[in-house]
């Protein structure tokens, strides 16, 4: 079976099935519908009890945000309006608890599914997860308990609810695999953050996989085996130890320069999302940051962050990584990034709409703030500030020109910062590859975006899964525009990072090391890998090999090529 | 029974962390609080209630408080509306 790798390693191991118990509720006539009532506040009390010690476990364990989540169904299971009702039908229509509790819930569902905003539709979700506990409290029935294991397992579930994974025991989690969801869903990001092994968007696994099964995947393939041949658990018993011997072998490059055989020094940085990230950075040794993507600072809240609520995160970053690079996007929402409390319209093609840099030069209030915080945060440390989505020189020229205002602004109020920062930009729209050579005179660097500009250069919506299979890092049409942006740059002299996925990618790597690329940012967890590819390849061989690549018709061709003649993994 | 009138001027409105707010403050009070908007009333001590009513920046709403210590509910929920909840 195969599904989306959502976190890297190989699992072998057991398998528990999160029970999705179809709670089939009934009508049932009551006499005493005082006691009936006390059952429901019972109910709710205990149920209250579990949460709390949810929100105790998710603060100490995973985070503050998770942890948030708990005091909104803690919000919800207060709610008077709600129990309120509750009781109403019991006392009105003689009906037993659960019953009227589903009914109830079943109308506040559906209302808040109808509403034409994100952040209601996600309140459903809150309510379920509610009067699912509750639910299962009066009814008797327990649920999956993940918090005391007495074996390694694996976990397979339709999905993961933050109920789950905040009461999940590490030690004893082996990986996990689930029927829907995708690479950013929440199980896959909390397979990540815990750092186990997860494939999620497994079509059937449920009706595949039974508890005790023995179930092997790969969180980097998406393949995924339950009860396999003996010969196969073999296979990845085997690719287990290679990827665990290979890791320690990494483990030596720490310290190490990212030199090619040829003696080329290129830069091998990290993207991230938070300044928790930045922990991940040090302990694979990321020369720097080269993407932190600003939005998730604005994400799972209700309001835009103040700038001193940025400039402490942005100063965190800058300070932790003592010197070395650190590039700071602003603010790239809209797209596939909503954010709910800016009530903007929906659009039919939001990937072409109103996001990022277009919206961030519309309201400038939004990005003088941001501005004014990276600015204050760049007088400590090696800050340069990135511009997503350009499109047209006008765009570089005033969103610099804010900048500009921004800093003086600041040298009138005294604040400190770094005159001379650094300001670049995305390449991640054909418009601004093809014009390149322009763009080079505006800025001090380019980070080539390849997920967009696959995206965007392709027609092909990165998430619609009935094209994916035209969605390629190794479409020549990419790689034309990425040598174009990269010769161009040094024309001018200026350096060329990228920060897409394509940058880790082990294949791609030697045929960037040929077209000169100056700058790889990739998840901290594969910068180890890219150095040991980078000592073990000769530029100068790898120039030769680009021109060659460079003439290639297909996508497939191209990756065969590689495979058979560059890659040296 | 007391009743004001307010507009919402905070960037959200009533909804995520000011509704959460609106309840929290509503609920330290003994009196009934009900926020009226377009002639529909809502329960004011109900965070699924309020989320309910959608109301968005701009929008005018009119919180009712009717019980014992009515006046001081109306009054630190008109000024909880006002401090645009702290925004």
């Amino acid at each position: 079976m195969k599904g989306i790798g959502a976190s890297p390693g190989i699992a072998i191991g057991k398998v528990l099935v999160k029970e999705e118990t179809k709670v089939e509720v009934e009508k049932k006539s009551i006499e005493d519908t005082k006691a009936e009532i006390e059952r429901l506040q019972e109910a709710r009390e205990r149920s209250k009890e579990q949460i709390e010690k949810l929100y105790n476990h998710a603060l100490e364990n995973i985070g503050k945000d998770e942890a948030k989540i708990f005091e909104a169904h803690m919000l919800i299971l207060d709610d008077p309006e709600y129990f309120g009702q509750v009781e109403n039908k019991i006392k009105s229509e003689n009906a037993n608890a659960e019953w009227a509790l589903k009914t109830v819930t079943d109308t506040f569902v559906a209302m808040f599914e109808n509403m034409d905003n994100e952040y209601m539709r996600e309140r459903a979700a809150d309510i379920k997860d509610v009067s699912g506990r509750v639910l299962k409290l009066l009814l008797g029935i327990d649920t999956t308990d993940f918090s005391n294991l007495d074996e390694e397992v694996i976990i397979v579930a339709k999905d993961l609810t933050p109920s789950d994974t905040a009461q999940m025991d590490k030690e004893k989690v082996i990986g996990f695999v689930t029927e829907i969801g995708g690479r950013t869903s929440h199980s896959a990001i909390m397979a990540r953050t815990l750092e186990i092994p997860a494939v999620v968007g497994v079509e059937g696994i449920l009706e595949a996989a039974q508890n005790g099964d023995t179930i092997v995947f790969d969180g980097d393939e998406g393949e995924v085996y339950v009860n396999p041949e003996e010969k196969v658990i073999e296979g990845y018993e085997d690719k287990k130890k290679k990827y665990e011997e290979f890791k320690e072998k990494l483990e030596e490059l720490k310290g190490a320069k990212s030199v090619t055989k040829d003696g080329v020094e290129v830069e091998l940085v990290a993207n991230i999302g938070t300044p928790k990230d930045v922990e991940g950075v040090i302990r694979n040794d990321g020369e720097g940051i080269g993407l932190y993507r600003t939005e998730f600072l604005y994400m799972d809240r209700d309001k835009l962050p103040t700038e001193d609520e940025q400039f402490e995160a942005y100063k965190e970053v800058v300070e932790k990584l003592e010197g070395k690079p650190v590039v700071i996007r602003t603010l790239d929402i809209g797209g596939d990034k909503e954010l709910p409390y800016l009530d903007l319209p929906e659009e039919m093609n939001p990937f072409l709409g109103y996001r990022a840099i277009r919206l961030c030069l519309d309201k400038t209030d939004i990005f003088k703030t941001q501005l004014r915080a990276l600015l204050r945060a760049s007088a400590y440390g090696n800050l340069k500030i990135m511009f997503p989505m350009i499109s047209s020189i006008a765009e570089v020229r005033q969103a610099k020109k804010i900048l500009e205002e921004v800093k003086e602004e600041l040298r009138s109020e005294n604040v400190e910062f770094d005159d001379n920062i650094e300001v670049g930009m995305m390449i991640e729209i054909p418009a601004a590859a093809v014009m390149s050579d322009l763009f080079a005179k505006e800025v001090d660097f380019f980070s080539i975006g390849t997920n967009d500009l696959i995206q965007y250069t392709t027609a092909v919506d990165r998430m619609n899964q009935k094209i994916s299979y035209l969605y390629s890092q190794f479409h020549p049409a990419l790689l034309r525009l990425v040598k174009q942006v990269i010769d161009n740059a040094h024309k001018e002299g200026i350096w060329v990072g990228m920060c897409g996925e394509a940058a880790g990618d082990p294949k791609l790597i030697p045929v960037l090391l040929g077209m000169g690329l100056d700058e790889f940012s990739m998840s901290p967890i594969s910068i180890l890998r890219a150095r040991w590819i980078i000592r073990n390849t000769s530029k100068e061989e790898m120039e030769e090999m680009v021109n060659k690549v460079l003439n290639m018709a297909t996508a497939e061709e191209v990756e065969k090529f590689i495979d058979e003649n560059i890659s040296v993994l | 029974m007391v009743k004001v009138e307010v507009e919402l001027k905070n960037e959200t409105g009533l909804h995520a962390r000011p509704a959460s707010l609106f309840v929290k403050e509503a609920s330290k009070y003994v009196s009934d609080v009900t926020i009226i908007k377009d002639d529909t009333e809502y329960n004011g001590k109900s965070i699924m209630g309020i989320l309910s009513i959608g109301a968005s920046k701009g929008d005018k709403i009119t919180i009712k408080a009717e019980g014992e210590d009515e006046q001081e509910a109306a009054e630190a929920l008109k000024k909880l509306v006002e401090s645009n909840f702290g925004e």
